[in-house]
Order: structure tokens, then C-alpha cells, then sequence
């Protein structure tokens, strides 16, 4: 019941946070939104699969840059063709990734997932007439709804209509996650997570449902690629790189992967943080290395971890 | 025939640890394979159960060549296990273990946005399966949290909750005190009729739950068959009494 009273307090902070808070916050919510996404997916994963991606920027690369070619070479400007196109090249790119990686599990798993990213990132550097190389490629004012909105500033742009669009993308991506990991399949996977020996024997097929899980992921990390693109209004190869996946994980610790929402917070709490010690030392890295030393040293399950507590009737003895 | 072996043999290297072991199961059997550490009885659950592949010999189940299937597919097929060491799910709760073997058995996996909860087939499939083994009142708690016995029973009612037709388990009453022991094997036979199981196959070192409950005992030493007979023709058999089961354990409480 508690949670259900924070959600529908998180949702209307949500809706009304372009309405009260000054723009640069309300601008900062973009990438918290998009992260979401894709944090949603990296934990199907992470959290309920058991394995850890070092190379998950891979799929925002796909999903950010095929977003790019849509609006810049093929003048396709409709953020709806966009996120669809991104997942569908994300699904079509985890497809083979993913059946090579799910053979394998922990550090093995997280390399391959790592080799895969930066032989992305290399091609999107190397690659220059395709891919723009270093300097990226622009990414022009999606449309959304249909509606062409070039006529506003782009700030209003941005804190407004583009606001509520990735409110609304985030807010149908977690509906959907929530039905997955709810439903018979996310319980396989949770079977795979605790115990594959004993999942196998129940006839879970073990390799075929983190197939399932990987390419789902890449979808979800896709499609909120896209959604990175249009607010910057150019993506580049450091999008792909192996230090943004890094930053994936580290936002998935940070909110505690043990938990649906979680991620979210991680994302939230990870875009408000940077931006803060950014503005008061440069050495924000170092700071960020000593935060995430102490979070898996002292609180294993995240932010979430010290606001929620176990219900006594989940763990009744009989 | 339910399940068949001819002339297995299982190399390691160049240990032999099944050396053309032969063996038929009939349905409506419960046999006891027996035999000293290091007779062989693991690796030959690890090939009628689909995980090793054997050098040599046959492997049918149901007139189906299994010979290093896997589990998976083996599910499928109608044969379950229990494993020596406990298997559970620890952070999964007991319905929860059920569910997913319920889940398996009616190929409900890949139902990607369809609420488990809702999911009235494999709820009260798992719900069953729970009573039938005395675990409904505990079916909220996690398995971790379960005490010794209880994760024993968990690890057998998955099993079961396949709905199998043949299941092998590997010393189902390892790691339980001597009381409970009865009570899991009482349990276990009443549910396998419920649920219309056709043979059950079980690794055991205790006599008293072999002699009490197997149609059939087939006697394991250093690889090969020594035995292969009923409980009263083992009892009568002097070469097994010394090599397998041992004087002192005999003359326990055989029946």
C-alpha cells in the first residue's frame, strides 16, 4: 500500500516538475528519463537474470545513432519511428551478441559483453563516412505525434513536449517490465538467477531464457539511446564506450538491483549527483570511485536497500 | 519397459566407473540402487538422468535413445530427479519453487507479459503439490529460510510438481534425522499414486528405507551389477550382505 502511495506521489512529482521546477532541473530529468529506460532492461539482466553487462552502452549506441540516421540521412523526423526503429536494431543486434554471451556467466559474461561494446565504439570511431567518427553525427528535432515542433525554442522544446514524451515512453517501458518480471517468464529467469543447476532439471532451458532476457534488455537500453540523442542534438562514439556502460552498472548499484524500482532511483539519484559534484570539484570521478566503494561495501542493496524492509508476511516461518 | 540400460560403461580418463552395467525399469516399480562410495551410483544417475554421456552401452527411455540429452529435454520427456545435495531456490519462496516447475511442465515460460498471478493453472497446480507434501502452511516462506528436512521435501515436491513419469532421486533422505526420514518416504509414496507415477528410481544408503520401501534392489560394486533382485533375494544373498550392505548394518532391521 506504501508503495503504491509513493508511486502515485513519484508520478504527479513528475508530471508537475516542468510545471515548478526551473528549467535546467526540468532538463536534467531528460536523461534520468532515458537512463530509466535502460536501466529498466539492464536489470531484467542484472538483477533478476544474475548477469552483469559491461557493454550495455553498446545498445544505446544502436539505438542513439540509428535515431541519427533516421532524422539526419534518411529524413524520417517522428520520435515514434525512432524508439521502434532503435529497438528493433537492438533486438537485431543482440541477437548474435547475446547468443555468444549468455554461454557464458560472471566475469566471462561481463568481458564478452565488454569486448562486444568496444568493438562497437571502435567501429563508430573508425567508420567516419558512415558514422561521422569522433565528432558523431546530429541528431535534428524529432517530431513527436506527428507534430512538427522546430516553430518553439528549444529549451521549451525540450522542458515541455519532449519532457512528457519520454515521461510517457519511461512511464509504458516500466508497465511492461512490470508485466514481465510478474509473469511466468520473469519467474524462470529468477529460477536461473538462484540456482541454474536445479532450473535445468526442472526443465527451464538455461542459455535460451538468458537469450531472451539479453535481447529484451537491448531493446529497453535501444530504445532509451533514442531518447538520449534529440536533447543534446548530436550523439558521438562515446555513447558506446566502455566507461558509459560502466556508469549502467554503477547506476543500477547505486538504486539497489535487488528491487524493481531501484534502477530508477539509481538513474535519478546518479544524474542529480554528477551534476552536483561536477559544479562543485572537477575530480567528480573520484568522488563517484569512493561513493560506489562505500554502497558495496556497507549498503549492498542500494538506496532502495535503506528505504525498504521485507513485509514479516513474505517471510512467514508457518 | 520404461527405462532401459545395456551395457553401460562410463570411462573417466582411464577409470573406469561403470563397467557394462545393464538394468531394466518396469512401470509401477520402485527400485533402490545401492552399492559402496565409489561403486558407481552417481555417475549411473548422471547417465540415466541425461547429464554424462556414457563411452559405451544404450540408454532408452520410453524406447527413446537419452544418452546425454540433458536435463531440458529430459524434463520434457516425463523423467524428474532430486539431487544429493539439496537443490532449492534460496531467495525464491516455496509456491514460488512449485510454480516454476508447474510453469515448465505446462510450457507457460515463455509467456512474457501474462500475470503469474493470475495464471490459475499453474496457481493451483503448485498449490497441490504444496498439500501434498505438507507445505502449503510454509508456502510463503523463502526456501533459504526453510529448515534442513523442509528443503529436502521442497527439492523431491518440485520433482514431483513435473508431473513425471519416472523420477530418480539421489538419497532423498540424506541430511534428515532418522525421524523425518520415514515421514518424507510416507509422503513421497503417497504422492507419487496421487500423481499417477509410473517407477520411481532412488539412491539410498539407508537399509531401513531401502529393505522397507523397494520392489526391486540392484547392488553396485566398483562399477558393475553384483546384484539384481528382490528385497528378500539380496537379503539371502551372502556376497552382496558382505561387500554392499555390510553384517552389522544387516543385521539392523531388515524387513
Amino acid at each position: 500500500m506504501t508503495g503504491r502511495v509513493v508511486l502515485a506521489l513519484a508520478g504527479a512529482a513528475a508530471l508537475a516538475f516542468p510545471l515548478v521546477a526551473p528549467t535546467y532541473h526540468t532538463l536534467l530529468m531528460l536523461p534520468f528519463m532515458a537512463y530509466g529506460v535502460v536501466l529498466l532492461g539492464l536489470n531484467l539482466l542484472f538483477g533478476y537474470s544474475g548477469l552483469v553487462s559491461f557493454g550495455h552502452a553498446l545498445f544505446i549506441g544502436v539505438g542513439a545513432y540509428a535515431g541519427a540516421f533516421l532524422t539526419g540521412r534518411v529524413g524520417v523526423r517522428h520520435l515514434e519511428a525512432m524508439v521502434l526503429v532503435a529497438v528493433v536494431l537492438g533486438a537485431l543486434v543482440a541477437m548474435p551478441v547475446g547468443a555468444l554471451c549468455v554461454r557464458y556467466v560472471k566475469i566471462y559474461f561481463g568481458m564478452l559483453t565488454l569486448a562486444f561494446g568496444m568493438l562497437f565504439y571502435t567501429f563508430l570511431l573508425k567508420f567516419y563516412r558512415l558514422t561521422g567518427g569522433d565528432e558523431g553525427m546530429p541528431v535534428l528535432r524529432p517530431f513527436l505525434l506527428g507534430r512538427d515542433l522546430g516553430a518553439i525554442p528549444k529549451t521549451d522544446y525540450l522542458a515541455g513536449p519532449y519532457y512528457y514524451y519520454c515521461l510517457a515512453v519511461l512511464v509504458v517501458a516500466a508497465i511492461c517490465m512490470w508485466r514481465i518480471v510478474h509473469s511466468p517468464f520473469g519467474l524462470c529467469l529468477k529460477t536461473i538467477r538462484d540456482n541454474p543447476v536445479k532450473a535445468e532439471s526442472l526443465g527451464v532451458s538455461v542459455t535460451r531464457y538468458r537469450w531472451y532476457a539479453f535481447v529484451i534488455s537491448a531493446m529497453y537500453a535501444a530504445a532509451g539511446g533514442a531518447l538520449l540523442g534529440p536533447p543534446t542534438g548530436n550523439v558521438d562514439p562515446t555513447l558506446a564506450y566502455w566507461t558509459h556502460s560502466g556508469n549502467l552498472v554503477f547506476m543500477t548499484l547505486l538504486g539497489g538491483f535487488g528491487s524493481f524500482f531501484g534502477p530508477l532511483l539509481g538513474a535519478f539519484a546518479f544524474i542529480y549527483l554528477q551534476d552536483f559534484v561536477m559544479s562543485v570539484v572537477p575530480y567528480w570521478r573520484l568522488i563517484f570511485g569512493a561513493i560506489l566503494a562505500i554502497i558495496v561495501i556497507f549498503a549492498p542493496a542500494g538506496l532502495m536497500g535503506l528505504f525498504t524492509r521485507r513485509r514479516p508476511a513474505e517471510v512467514s516461518r508457518g | 519397459m520404461i527405462l532401459q540400460a545395456e551395457g553401460v560403461r562410463k570411462f573417466y580418463g582411464e577409470f573406469c566407473a561403470l563397467d557394462g552395467v545393464s538394468l531394466a525399469i518396469k512401470p509401477g516399480e520402485f527400485v533402490s540402487i545401492i552399492g559402496p562410495n565409489g561403486a558407481g551410483k552417481s555417475t549411473l544417475i548422471n547417465v540415466l538422468t541425461g547429464v554424462l554421456r556414457p563411452s559405451a552401452g544404450t540408454v532408452r527411455f520410453k524406447g527413446r535413445d537419452i544418452r546425454g540429452i540433458g536435463p531440458v529435454a529430459l524434463a520434457r520427456l516425463g523423467m524428474a530427479r532430486s539431487f544429493q545435495l539439496v537443490q532449492i531456490f534460496p531467495d525464491l519462496s516455496v509456491l514460488e519453487t512449485l510454480q516454476a516447475a508447474v510453469v515448465s511442465r505446462l510450457g507457460h515460460g515463455t509467456r512474457l507479459f501474462a500475470s503469474l498471478r493470475r495464471d490459475r493453472e499453474v496457481q493451483e497446480g503448485a498449490l497441490e503439490v504444496a498439500e501434498l507434501f505438507g507445505l502449503s502452511e510454509k508456502r510463503h516462506a523463502l526456501a533459504k529460510e526453510l529448515p534442513q528436512g523442509d528443503k529436502k521435501l521442497l527439492d523431491v515436491a518440485s520433482a514431483f510438481a513435473l508431473r513425471p513419469e519416472i523420477i530418480l532421486l539421489d538419497e532423498p533422505t540424506s541430511g534428515v534425522s532418522t525421524a523425518d526420514k520415514t515421514g518424507i518416504m510416507e509422503i513421497l509414496v503417497a504422492a507419487s499414486r496421487r500423481i499417477g507415477l509410473k517407477a520411481i528410481i532412488q539412491v539410498e544408503h539407508d537399509m531401513d528405507i531401502v529393505f522397507g520401501y523397494s520392489d526391486r534392489i540392484i547392488a553396485l560394486h566398483q562399477g558393475r551389477v553384483l546384484a539384481d533382485a528382490t528385497p528378500a533375494e539380496i537379503q539371502a544373498d551372502e556376497r552382496v550382505v558382505d561387500m554392499v550392505i555390510g553384517r552389522k548394518q544387516f543385521s539392523g532391521r531388515p524387513t
